[in-house]
């Protein structure tokens, strides 16, 4: 498998939950080049709503399917030409999802730490801002959408 | 030119539409040109007026105003995205 396939099928856009043992396991399996793995799990947080008492309940996630991939896609390969990388995997999830519920997942593999930790970072500071996903939280007046976070930018801006 | 638009999140709410198919009239050449050809339908669409913080992309790839638009195109408008 070339190292262009590897890079595109190491991208999920899923409803399912993942496993996060397995897949931080799959990126260093049956190899001994691999000498550090980073990773990161983004969860659902049961936040206050701004001038409640109540906090959300549940959140769905939308996406644009065909963009959302290819965004990730384009993100990982940015980031191995960037890092001296030997293997990633991004997992992000859409629908209907609880406090304490996974969203996204990113490992990366690498034969020292510096690059899996600062890879593994790029990776989520540009998701956040790069990859087609919206949020939408249950309350008890209705759905309300989440409004991007300028941190978010500032995050992605300081790898420009 | 016939191009095949998107819209996603609140801007799919508000608007009430998920996607549309358009034949453009001439002198639409740029993001930006749609996307003011749309407003300019007035009401819910002013959504998408000058100034509102609306992202776009054509054919799956997130780019500026000044972009052009071809024959056959997807086209989508979407708020700033709030993944990870």
């Amino acid at each position: 498998m070339s190292e262009i396939q590897r890079q595109f099928d190491s991208v999920a856009v899923q409803e399912a939950d993942f496993d996060v043992g397995a897949e931080i396991a799959a990126l260093s399996a049956g190899r001994a080049d691999v000498g550090a793995v980073a990773s990161f799990v983004g969860l659902v947080r049961a936040d206050k709503l701004s001038g409640e008492g109540s906090e959300v309940s549940a959140m769905t996630l939308e996406h644009y399917p065909g963009m959302t991939e290819k965004s990730l896609e384009a993100i990982v390969t940015e980031a191995y030409g960037r890092w001296s990388l030997l293997g990633t995997r991004v997992i992000h999830r859409f629908g209907r999802l609880v406090p304490g519920d996974r969203i996204v997942f990113v490992g990366v593999a690498s034969s020292h730490r510096g690059d899996a930790f600062a890879a593994c970072e790029f990776i989520m500071d540009y998701l956040k801002t790069r990859a087609p996903f919206w949020k939408k939280e249950d309350t008890p007046e209705g759905g309300r959408w989440v409004d991007a976070r300028e941190a978010d930018d500032d995050a992605a801006s300081r790898w420009d | 030119m016939s191009v095949k638009v998107l819209y996603f999140a609140n801007l799919r709410e508000t608007l009430g539409y998920s996607h549309e198919t358009l034949t453009l009239p001439a002198g639409i050449a740029t993001l930006g040109d749609l996307r003011a050809h749309l407003a300019r339908r007035g009401g819910v669409w002013e959504a998408l007026g000058e100034g509102r913080n609306v992202r776009a992309a054509i054919n799956q790839e997130m780019v500026g105003a000044d972009v052009a638009v071809a024959d056959r195109d997807e086209i989508a408008f979407f708020p700033p995205v709030t993944g990870g």
